[in-house]
Order: C-alpha cells, then structure tokens, then sequence
C-alpha cells in the first residue's frame, strides 16, 4: 500500500509538471495577451501598453516566466490575478464552493436514477421499458447541455414562473430553501447526461455478472431471485461503478462549465471561461492546475475505494 | 420571487423610515438626512462583463468604469449635453471664470468644502494634488497618463483650492479630467507600492454610493452614502449582477430577475420582441464609437486615393444598417459623433455606385487580370478584413461587402481573429490589411483625434498612438496641433470642421454608422439616462429611483 502510494504520488507530481508545463507554453504562445482588452480605450497608445506589459513582467523570457512562475507555485503562492490583484488560491476557493454543490448533488441524483434506470434495464433485458431507456440514454447524450439548459429556463422560469432562472442564491435572502430552489435547474440539467452515462454502464456491467459462475451457483443454492441480485450481482457490479466515477470528473467539470454559464452559477468553470476570455493566466494557470489535482486525486481515491472494497484488487 | 422581494423591502423600508424618523426628532432635521430618508429600494443591474478593477486609476475596461462613476467623484462631470457640470470642484475652471489663464498655461481650481470620503474623513485639496501626481508616478501602473503629465508644479492654496502649471496647453485637459476621479490621500499616500493596496477590494470614495461587498464572478453591491454632497442618492442599494452570456442576459431581463440591461445589452434582433415585454422600456442609447473599414495605409493596395474612393463607393452603408443593424444605428460621414458640438454636418454623404466605382478604378489604371482581379504595377487589388471572430453581424456585413467588392474586381479576403489576437499588435503595429471596428475616437466631449490621426501617432513607426491606419497628412496635422491649443469653442470648432473634411477627402477609413445600443429597465425606474460622452449607462446612479 505504502509502495503504491509512493508510486502513484510520484506519478501524478510528473504529471502535474507537465500539464503545467504545456498549459503556460500554449497559453503563452497562443499571439494576443492580456493587453488587448484595454487597445480599444479612448487615448490609448503601444507605448502605453508596452509600460503596462513592463510592470506586469509580461515581456521577459518565457522560460524565466514559467521558473518564476513554478518557484512560487511550488511555495503555495498561485500569483495573483491580472483583473483584480487577488490571490489566486484564494479566488479559487471562493468558487469552489458553488462547483462542488453543483458536482455533488448532480452526481447524487445521477448515481441514484443512473444506477435505478440501468439495474432495471439490465433484468428486464429487452423488454419495452428496457429500449425506452436506451433510447432515452441517446437522446440525453445528444442534447447540448446548453440547449437543454436555455430550453428548461423558457419552460420552467419564463412560461411557468416555477423555478429562478439563473444565479446560486437571492441576494438578501440566502437561506436553504433558496439555495435549494436555484439549485433544482442546474443540478438535473448537469445530471441529464450523466444519468445516461451511469445507466448504460450499469446496465451492462450487471449483464456482465449476470453471466459469472458464481451467480449460477448462487441461484443453483437457491437462494431467492432477491437475494442473488442485491447480494450477488449488484455488488459485483457495483465495483467498476467507483472507478467509472473517478473518470467521470473531468467530464462532469466540463459540463459544469456550460452548466455554470447557462444559469449564472459562479462556479470554477466559470471563472476558467472568464479567465481565459481576458488572458488572466495566473488565474487560468491556477485553475488548471488545481483541476488537475482534483482529477488525480479524486481517481487515486476511486482506486484506493476498489481495493478496499475489491479483495481481489491489491495496490501494488 | 418577486412576491417576496417587495415584502422584504417594505419591511426594511418601514424600519428605515422608523429610524430616519427617530435621528429626525432627536437631532432636529438636518438637510442631509432629508435626502437620506428618501433613500429606499434597490436597483439590480445586469452586465454581460464583470466589473473587477475597483481602483480607477489602474488599467480596467468600460465595464468597470459603471462602478467608478458611483464611488468616486471627478472635479467636474460631463452631462448628456456635453457640458461640464461641477462636481468635487465648485465651478468648472474656464478662460471665463478665471480658472485657466488665457494662455492656458495656468490652472486654478476651487473645491466644495463639504465633501467627506466614506471614511468620514474631509476631502481636501491635497486628494486632487495626490490623484494627479499618482497618475505621474512612474511606478504606478497607470492606465493613462496623458493629459496629466504635462501638470507641473501643484500648488495647494488652501485646503479647498488649488494652482497648477501646465508644461504646454492642452486644450482636452478638461475632458480628461471629468473622468479622473479623486482618489483618498489619506488611504493611499502611505503605500508602500502603489500597485499593491487593499484599495483595490476595498475602495473608498466620495461618490453616492459606497462599496458594499464583491462576490466574484458574481456581483457587486454598493451601499447609499447617506451624506453624499450632491443630489441623491434615491436608491437604498445598487446591485451588478454579472451574467456572461448575452441570451442568459436578455432571459434574466424578461424574467425579471434583472431590473436593468446594461453593457452589452439587448442584441439588435430581439429589439422588435424586447418592446413587446410587459413593463419594460426599451432604450436607444447613442454611443460615440464609429463603425468603419479602415484601410492600412502602409499596404500597396491602399496607397492610391482612387481606389479608397472606390471602395467607398462600393460600401453599401444603407443595407447594412437597415438590414443587418436593424435600423437603429444612423448612418455618418464623420469620426466624431453627432451629438458633438464639433460635429460637421456638411460633410457629402456618401454614394453607393458600384458602377461608378468601376470606372474609377478603370481611369486609375487598376484593370482586371486574368483571375479577374484588378491590378496595378504587379500590385493585386486583394485584400484582407479582419475583426473580432465570433460578432456575427459583423461577419455577415463583411459577407456583404465582399460581395459587392467581387462584382468590382476586388477581392476581399474574410480573416477574422480572437479579440485577444486581434486587438494585440496585430492592431497596434498595423500588420492588418484592412479591419472592421468600433472606435470611440474623441477624448469624452473633446473633439482631439491626435491620437487616431496625426502623423506621430503611428506606432508601427515608432509614434505614440493609435494611428493604425498609417495616415499622415501634413494640414491635418498642422491642425490637429493648433486645435489641441485652443481654448474658446467658437473658434476650435472651425478647425476640427476642416480636419473631419480633409480626412474625410482622404478616406484612410470609412465611417460607416456611429453605435446606438439597446438598454432597457423595468418600466416605474426613472432617471436611467444614457450619456453618449461616458463609456457606461451607469453614470448616473445617483439620480436613479422607483416611480
């Protein structure tokens, strides 16, 4: 376990060296910078720009940027943003709070309805329900969350007036049933292809135990059709479950992206979008890199789960 | 929603007035808490760009500028008319009154003496001397310091007036300063890097409004000064909702959820459906910034007057802004825009004559060759236009163009580029054949374009400005000195009449439109009234309240 730890904690230092090498060499080459936003004000010059570029250390050697950079990332200081001069961890962390509501409860509705739509799916192999649900997979899958998104605000805000149509919270107000109520739209939007995911998975993941010996030997012991599934199946197939969600992060932070922007969620996807829009690259750096930590981790955890849950895993 | 908004802030507003009612009986009725009491309900706008720099003299884009306007005061300000009104100064400096010498050399300026910053602390003369000398500071991130470095010798006479010299006249001073807001000595002095203060999450002014609290990414909330010097403020709060996408913006509008559509606001095409919205007004507001071809100079194709003049001709203003503008911006001839007291109204309107445009280019010698192309000397009639990827309208206007420029044998190349790239030094340095933009060319209500036109302002030469298109013309620039040193209008106006037709003659552009944006507020707001000589519809917050 310990050697494994090690190994995988030396894994993901390389890997976090080369995204963040590769994010500010693309970032940095891309042609425009942070300057252009202020090109179209009135008396502006190139001179002027170039002194701003100076104090701003924009136009020394990349290299010696990315050392710069790097020495006091490695420090815990992420720089500060361009925009407002705010620690850059500390900007992060005022957003991650709405990411990880948002994350979390789509990921609980789309777990419990994934795995309800799948399991369902998977016992009554080819029935009616079980190609509504495939079908219904597909169309989720295909819907741009943008879409759906704007579709669920004209029906459910501007027709019907039932649900807030966009922001975290009421200012003013703020209480759970508020946040609860600006949450609704957002959470089932993002959940939507998640839903479809989780269920395709699950529904052949349980086909896939379905089929093992020790399910037959389990129904040869006779044991009840209830039993064998809870017990004997759905366990089983529950395993690939845990790794599936630690490679789902990155698409669920992506989909949180649009989702956050749909509804005006100030979450880190968000703040990425934005940042990226003004060239802010101590904040975009920031975000790449703590994504990156949240997906290494968040899969280390994934593994470490099934191993603690698997008996046949063993992390070696 | 709404429901429970109006209930909470009747019950905010009755114990307010409770309260105002109270400090009334006991302390005997000052005026300023008359105003105070007035003050009640809040205003949530809606802006498609987060406001994010709080300090007003760091590089920030318009956006931020709709928060300054309520923090901060300028010494003057710029009313819809173009004229200065007094703000933190008691009269607007003039050859006139005295306050600049006939010369213009000399400045002398007298301050209210009842202004406090939202700290409590007086306002002084020596806060006009420090915001001054902090955009000279050469280790201050300034993000303009024109106008300001020609300031010497700041002299305080006492704490509610004081002198200047200036190093030359510069007649846009004025306009320079009704947008340089005063910044607190007392908070800022002490720095130890001008850069690096908490003023920039925490500013303190003596505008209408004070900071109340940002949630980036999110919003802004401004508190009333309740002893704000001037008039109002009439609303309790003011809120800035940040709401990056346009249609989630115009959604958040009809909803209700925003009381005001500010920058960029509603798209040209939802104008017709925006006026059906129940208890919503649709506002046409002017905005000085000028659509034009600009053509770079430094480029063959674009050296021969006759084909600029052609090209002209082959622009077809009217479909553009009737069909893809929707009507709403109004067609113009000049750089400067027509509320302008410099505006020149006799400039020719232009023509729209492919056919004549052909012949021009036939009389010039630019004959088609075997691709159909016209050329000339070795040098093809092809071109690139390039803007900001993305503006759809743009686009199809470009499409348009190079429609009617193919059936005239010149070919014009599509080539749009990211905002970041495209306005970077591919603008700057004029590396562009010919571009499609929206320029604000005056100095607020000053009628200077030294920076746009004159033949020092070209910075791929090594020049100081925005002089993109390359232009140099030695009367234009002869005048464009004189009128940078006049201080009486009457005569200035004369100068800059002929500088608009001498550029008008050359064409290194072509105006095509000058911007009118769509804005829109709940129906029972009053005072929302946009100001074509501020960047922000924001600037009058103060004046702001519900019917």
């Amino acid at each position: 376990m310990l050697r494994f730890l090690t190994y995988r904690l030396a894994h993901s230092l390389l890997l976090l060296f080369l995204v963040s090498v590769i994010g500010f060499t693309i970032l940095h080459l891309a042609p425009g910078g942070p300057l252009s936003q202020f090109a179209l004000s009135p008396g502006m010059s190139q001179a002027e720009l170039e002194r701003i570029a100076e104090r701003m250390g924009l136009n020394r050697p990349l290299p010696v940027q990315y050392l710069d950079w790097a020495a006091r990332f490695v420090t815990g200081d992420w720089g500060e943003s361009f925009r407002d001069g705010r620690a850059v961890l500390d900007i992060i962390l005022g957003h991650l709070f709405a990411t990880l509501l948002l994350i979390l409860t789509s990921t609980i509705l789309s777990v419990g309805l994934g795995t309800l739509v799948g399991v369902l799916g998977a016992i009554r192999r080819y029935s009616a329900y079980d190609y509504l649900a495939t079908v219904g997979a597909m169309v989720a899958l295909s819907i741009p969350t943008f879409w759906f998104g704007l579709v669920a605000i004209y029906v459910f805000s501007l027709r019907l007036g039932w649900l807030p149509s966009g922001n975290m919270y009421t200012i003013g107000d703020e209480s759970v049933l508020d946040y609860a109520e600006h949450l609704i739209m957002p959470s089932v939007v993002l959940a939507l292809v998640q839903v479809a995911i989780w269920s395709r998975y699950m529904r052949s993941s349980i086909l896939d135990v379905v089929g093992q010996d020790f399910v037959r030997t389990a129904r040869a012991k006779g044991l009840t059709r209830r039993r064998v599934l809870y017990v004997h199946i759905l366990r089983n197939a529950l395993i690939p479950m845990i790794t599936l969600t630690g490679i789902q992060l990155p698409t669920l932070l992506s989909g949180a992206l649009v989702t956050e922007t749909v509804f005006t969620w100030p979450g880190i996807g968000r703040l990425f979008l934005d940042s990226l829009g003004y060239n802010d690259y101590p904040v975009i750096m920031g975000v790449l890199m703590f994504t990156a930590i949240f997906v290494l981790l968040g899969n280390l955890i994934a593994d470490i789960l099934v191993a603690s849950v698997d008996p046949r895993v063993r992390l070696e | 929603m709404t429901m429970r908004n109006t209930t909470l802030m009747n019950r905010r507003t009755l114990l307010r007035t409770g309260a105002a009612g109270m400090t009334l009986l006991m302390s005997g009725a000052a005026a300023g808490r008359l105003a105070a009491q007035e003050a009640s309900g809040r205003v949530v706008i809606g802006f498609s760009q987060e406001p994010t720099v709080m300090h007003p003299h760091m590089p920030h884009i318009e956006v931020d500028e709709g928060i300054h306007f309520n923090l901060f005061d300028p010494l003057f300000i710029v009313d819809t008319d173009g004229n200065f009104q007094p703000s933190l100064a008691r009269e607007v400096p003039t050859v006139e009154n005295g306050g600049i010498s006939e010369d213009g050399l000399n400045w002398r300026v007298k301050l209210r003496d009842d202004v406090t910053w939202h700290d409590g602390e007086p306002f002084t003369a020596e806060d006009v001397k420090f915001t001054i000398e902090l955009n000279q500071n050469p280790d201050f991130n300034a993000m303009r310091r024109n106008g300001h470095e020609l300031v010497r010798n700041i002299r305080i006479v006492n704490d509610h007036e004081l002198t200047w010299e200036m190093a030359e006249p510069f007649a846009p001073y004025p306009a320079i300063l009704s947008w340089t807001f005063i910044v607190p000595a007392h908070v800022l002095a002490g720095a130890e890097d001008p850069n690096q203060t908490d003023f920039r999450n925490k500013p303190i002014g003596t505008g209408p409004f004070s900071f109340g609290e940002r949630v980036a990414g999110n919003y802004i909330l401004l508190n009333a000064n309740e002893d704000y010097f001037g008039e109002g403020p009439h609303l309790e709060q003011a809120i800035f909702r940040y709401i990056p996408d346009m249609t989630v913006l115009y959604t958040q509008f009809r909803t209700g959820d925003i009381d005001v559509i500010g920058l960029q606001g509603i798209q040209p095409d939802r104008y017709e459906q925006a006026q059906q919205i129940a208890d919503r007004e649709v506002v046409i507001a002017p905005s000085s910034a000028v659509e034009s071809i600009t053509f770079n100079m430094g480029k063959p194709q674009f050296q021969d007057p006759e084909v600029r003049r052609a090209l002209s001709l082959a622009l077809d203003r009217e479909t553009i802004v009737e069909a893809l503008y929707y009507g709403i911006p109004e067609q113009t001839e000049s750089f400067l825009p027509r509320e302008s007291y410099y505006y020149n109204e006799n400039l020719p309107e232009a023509e729209f004559d492919p056919e004549k445009a052909a012949q021009v280019l036939d009389a010039a010698g630019w004959l088609p060759g075997d691709d159909g192309v016209r050329q000339k000397d070795g040098v093809r009639l092809a071109f690139k236009n390039s803007t900001t990827a993305g503006n759809n309208v743009r686009e199809q206007a470009q499409q348009l163009i190079q429609q009617t420029y193919a059936e005239i044998g010149v070919e014009m190349e599509i080539s749009n580029l990211p905002p970041a790239v495209m306005w970077g030094e591919y603008w700057m340095m004029s590396q562009f054949d010919s571009v499609m933009v929206g320029i604000t060319f005056t100095t607020g209500p000053d009628p200077d374009v030294t920076n746009y036109l004159h033949s020092s302002s070209i910075s791929a030469q090594g020049g100081a400005g925005q002089n993109t298109w390359q232009y140099k013309n030695e009367r234009v620039d002869e005048l464009l000195e004189q009128g940078g040193r006049m201080f009486v209008p009457e005569k200035r106006k004369e100068v800059y009449d002929e500088i608009q037709r001498l550029v008008h003659e050359d064409m290194p552009f072509l105006p095509m439109f000058q911007y009118a944006n769509l804005r829109g507020h709940k129906t029972g707001l009053e005072g929302f009234d946009p100001n074509v000589n501020v960047r922000i519809e924001t600037w009058n917050l103060n004046e702001w309240r519900w019917a």
